[in-house]
């Protein structure tokens, strides 16, 4: 019984990984994280592991789609700002700005 | 070095990996076997030292300098991402409005949010009793406060959340574990000896100095999560170029505001 929770957990990391890892746009990609996140703790709980489990739940399922969908929010809104401005010629700072990032 | 050349050394490496880690699979002990020499080991000496997990065991007594070194990674990312995303002098603040938030989503995030405050704290306080400890409870207290921002907007959460503070206290959990280690080599023993009396079995004050150590890392934890969150909404929601006009407030030619710290 223990070993087929074990192989269908292991068959759910498996897949959303490989979705994870098709996903090309990042907002989707961040969905399917917290999924990869959500299947990898179940593998650590039926593997008797609850603590890695608790941390896996709390990082990979909240904590990084969260921070992945900030940076792309933030990446998009300089995209629009970008795109508005830059052939006015008038971003000082700007080519500094954007080796340092 | 040509293309070609790379892929061999590419290819060799690989292929000698893969025997490695095939030769190291051959001398594993089986799949799933309940008894273990270094587990057996662990748990008899966190029974020893009256800690009922055995985990919290292995990360605040038996390995708490490995702790503390993780504890410290946590701490340089947090300090690293203040440094790298703070406000630049060609960047201004624009205050968020107020947001209009669907009514089941705020009902049910203002729910959940106690709910969720409650099990982290509930999570970092029995971190030597039961599985969980100062690292998960942190990260569920400061994913908590962050549903004030899906509830309400993010000028409700940026009320209860003064990101000085949370720096604050995030250096206090920091220097706090290696003050406490420091209390092993007063005591005449080693640094982050477990010198304190043990106490009774499953019980909250029980393991000596590990629930200290994990109330430090919980405190560490929760407020290096807010500090770090706190640095990337403030870029995903607040600071906008200082030559940006396309924002969304009026009052776009008002001098940066003042960080809140």
């Amino acid at each position: 019984m223990a070993d087929v929770l074990i192989v269908l957990a292991l068959a759910l990391v498996a897949a959303s990984s490989t979705a994870a890892v098709l996903a090309r746009d990042p907002v989707r990609q961040s969905t399917v994280l917290a999924l990869l996140g959500l299947s990898l703790a179940l593998l650590f709980a039926v593997l008797q592991a609850p603590d890695v489990a608790l941390s896996q739940l709390a990082v990979g399922s909240a904590l990084t789609p969260l921070m992945l969908l900030l940076s792309v929010r933030k990446v998009r809104r300089r995209g629009r700002e970008g795109g508005s401005h830059r052939n006015t010629g008038n971003r000082p700072g700007s080519t500094d700005r954007e080796g340092r990032r | 070095m040509s293309r070609r050349a790379r892929l061999w050394v590419l290819a060799v490496g690989g292929l000698g990996l893969a025997v490695l880690l095939f030769a190291a699979s051959l001398e594993l002990p089986g799949f799933g076997g309940d008894r273990h020499p270094y587990g057996a080991r662990a748990v008899e000496a966190a029974l020893a030292r009256h800690t009922s997990n055995v985990i919290a065991a292995v990360n605040f007594d038996q390995r708490a300098f490995d702790t503390l070194g993780e504890e410290s990674i946590l701490f340089c990312a947090a300090l690293g991402t203040v440094v790298l995303l703070r406000q630049t002098s060609d960047e201004r603040r624009v205050r968020p409005e107020p947001a209009r938030v669907a009514p089941p989503v705020r009902r049910y995030a203002l729910v959940a949010l106690p709910v969720t405050l409650l099990i982290g704290l509930y999570v970092i306080a029995h971190g030597q009793l039961s599985p969980g400890g100062g690292f998960q409870g942190g990260v569920v207290v400061a994913t908590a406060l962050h549903l004030l921002y899906i509830a309400v907007d993010y000028r409700a959460l940026e009320r209860i959340r003064p990101v000085g503070l949370y720096a604050m206290a995030d250096a206090a959990g920091e220097a706090a574990y290696l003050l406490l280690g420091a209390a092993g080599l007063v005591a005449g023993t080693a640094y982050l000896a477990n010198v304190l009396p043990y106490g009774t079995f499953n019980t909250l004050a029980s393991g000596g100095t590990v629930p200290l150590l994990n109330a430090a890392v919980g405190v560490e934890v929760a407020s290096g999560v807010v500090v770090l969150l706190a640095s990337f909404l403030d870029q995903a929601v607040e600071i906008v170029d200082a030559d940006d006009t396309s924002d969304r407030s009026p009052d776009h030619h008002t001098p940066p505001e003042e960080k809140p710290t």
